[in-house]
């Protein structure tokens, strides 16, 4: 009986190993068939035609022509639209969401509770929603659609990501810190910034990141929010994808996969920081 | 006396009430979420009360005629065949994610961070890309149809795009990371001790299975669900790319009315209907939780 108990446990395992081997293929394999075919040499990008950077090269050479105002490339200024928005959503976002974790952390709120819920709201709601309430808000405000209104868009989405990595590492806070620098007579400012921010850092740079491939990834909100001379990148290739397959999306898609890979590996290695630190001290 | 106060102000370590201060502090935080998520919301449900002139502009005045709309024949079957391929997609993505994230969280540290990050990035690259991905397989000229070609296993191309088959695929393909993660979360949690106790009374792999480990890892299954049927629900960029206009769902029909056609009281009231279930869903979610 027990014998037999052991041998369904050791099958159950090799049969749990092989099945997310299996699930493990099928989430890279269509990503990587995707960073295969960006060296495809054929315009129909099916047919495998033979190794080539031409495509790699003609995204430099938008690159370099729009960034030399020779030429304006849609897709290069799309992915420096991306970029801009999601710096300035990410320097916000860090700002509320820092100070509301802390503040949270700092003072006993009555209704706690309703504060939490109402800051988890634009985590969980979906996205569609959140994204025709803000157009009908800007409509009604007279706000014209463009930059500011993607921006706040996206703040109002990522600062709770941020908030939440930041509470994640004052619970594991020892109080006497910041008292102690208190009692040395810091002003509760200085005890912030010389105490508080450097212990909160790999969670804020944890949450910073997290912000800002939010906001360089997001489409449904900044479908609605966006106006005629914000289109971000995510909308480019949305339009693009519609009309139908195309090797330069392969190209920019490649890369934007290379550079998440390298984010995640480089946040998690934070967040593992971010754990080990409060039993070391 | 003294050491009462003591322990009291022991307990509380740093935090304090917040005074004036603490309030004005916070201030910043609490009117951006009022500005743009309560606000929003509020003016939302106005508008759904709203009508609409020829012109598409908007008329307001008091008006059921949007609700009306909502549950006419033809938009209720879209929001119920919306709803079922929502639910076809989290139970496909919980049958195929759950013994994946059982495998990760019981899993050896060095291994189990290795696996979890191999989850952790598709989780993160953006979803329209992996969409691509599968568009530029399943289209008529796309791999697959290339491949089984060249293979001679069919004589002419098979039409996969465009059917709720594709769009189901699109969807689990991206939701399967979201249902993984905080099943992990849960499996990760688990006291081996309940388990091996289970084998020793004699349960074997699928009693222990069933009355043990999942009834413990509930919370997770619970949040999983949500974070892959909710999204689903509202999704609309998937759909038009994997379906097109062969599939419509209910996310389309919104994305619709603050396009083309023009109707944003009939669009919001469609997004509170949406807001509705979303909350009854997640309530339930949370009841669920809590029982368990």
């Amino acid at each position: 009986m027990r014998l037999r108990t052991m041998s369904g446990i050791k099958l159950s395992n090799l049969l749990l190993c092989g099945w997310s081997g299996l699930v493990l293929i099928y989430l890279y394999l269509p990503i990587l068939l995707l960073v295969v075919y960006s060296f495809n040499d054929s315009r129909m990008s099916v047919v495998w035609e033979g190794f080539t950077f031409k495509w790699y090269g003609q995204l430099f050479d938008e690159l370099v022509a729009h960034l030399g105002d020779e030429r304006r490339s849609p897709l290069i200024e799309s992915l420096s639209n991306s970029v801009i928005i999601a710096a300035i959503t990410t320097a916000f976002s860090v700002v509320l969401g820092t100070a509301g974790a802390f503040l949270l952390y700092r003072y006993r709120f009555p209704a706690l509770r309703s504060i939490t819920a109402l800051i988890f709201i634009p985590m969980i709601i979906p996205e569609i929603i959140m994204g025709i309430s803000l157009l009908i808000f800007f409509k009604t405000v007279e706000l014209e659609l463009g930059f500011t209104t993607v921006i706040i868009s996206h703040v109002t989405f990522c600062f709770p990501f941020v908030l939440i990595a930041v509470q994640a590492r004052l619970a594991g806070l020892d109080p006497s810190l910041e008292e102690a620098a208190l009692d040395l007579g810091a002003t509760p400012l200085k005890a912030f910034f010389l105490i508080m921010v450097p212990y909160l850092l790999p969670a804020i740079i944890s949450g910073a990141l997290m912000s800002f491939t939010l906001s360089m990834d997001e489409l449904i909100v900044t479908y609605f929010t966006r106006g005629p001379k914000s289109e971000t990148l995510p909308i480019k290739v949305f339009g693009m994808a519609k009309v139908g397959l195309n090797p330069m999306l392969n190209t920019i898609s490649t890369v934007f996969i290379v550079a998440t890979a390298m984010l995640v590996v480089f946040a998690e290695s934070l967040k593992g920081t971010a754990r080990r630190l409060p039993d070391e001290s | 006396m003294n050491t009462a106060t003591g322990q009291v102000i022991e307990l509380q370590g740093p935090r304090r009430r917040p005074g004036v201060r603490g309030w004005l502090l916070l201030a910043p935080l609490l009117l951006w979420l009022f500005a743009f998520v309560v606000a929003p919301t509020a003016i939302m449900l106005v508008y759904s009360f709203c009508e609409r002139d020829e012109l598409g502009q908007v008329v307001f005045e008091l008006s059921l005629s949007s609700y009306a709309r909502v549950f006419d024949a033809t938009y209720l079957k879209i929001l119920l065949s919306s709803m079922k391929y929502a639910a076809i997609t989290t139970v496909i993505c919980l049958v195929a994610g759950y013994p994946v994230a059982y495998f990760i969280g019981r899993a050896r540290e060095g291994v189990r961070n290795r696996l979890l990050m191999l989850v952790m990035v598709p989780f993160w690259t953006s979803f329209l890309i992996r969409t691509y991905a599968w568009m530029s397989i399943l289209k008529s000229e796309g791999l697959l149809n290339g491949l089984l070609l060249y293979l001679q296993i069919i004589s002419a191309p098979l039409d996969i795009m465009y059917t709720p088959t594709a769009v189901v695929i699109g969807l689990v393909y991206s939701y399967l990371p979201f249902m993984i993660l905080p099943i992990y979360g849960s499996v990760e949690k688990l006291d081996n001790a309940l388990i091996e106790a289970a084998f020793d009374l004699g349960a074997g792999p699928v009693s222990a299975f069933s009355h043990v480990i999942v009834p413990l890892t509930r919370p997770g299954i619970l949040a999983g669900v949500l974070l892959v049927f909710i999204p689903a629900l509202g999704m609309f960029a998937i759909t038009d790319l994997m379906g097109g206009s062969r599939v419509p769902m209910i996310g389309n029909v919104i994305q619709n009315q603050f396009g083309q056609a023009r109707d944003w009281p009939f669009g919001a009231a469609l997004g509170m209907t949406l807001l509705l279930l979303f909350s009854l869903f997640f309530l339930l979610g949370l009841r669920k939780e809590q029982e368990g």
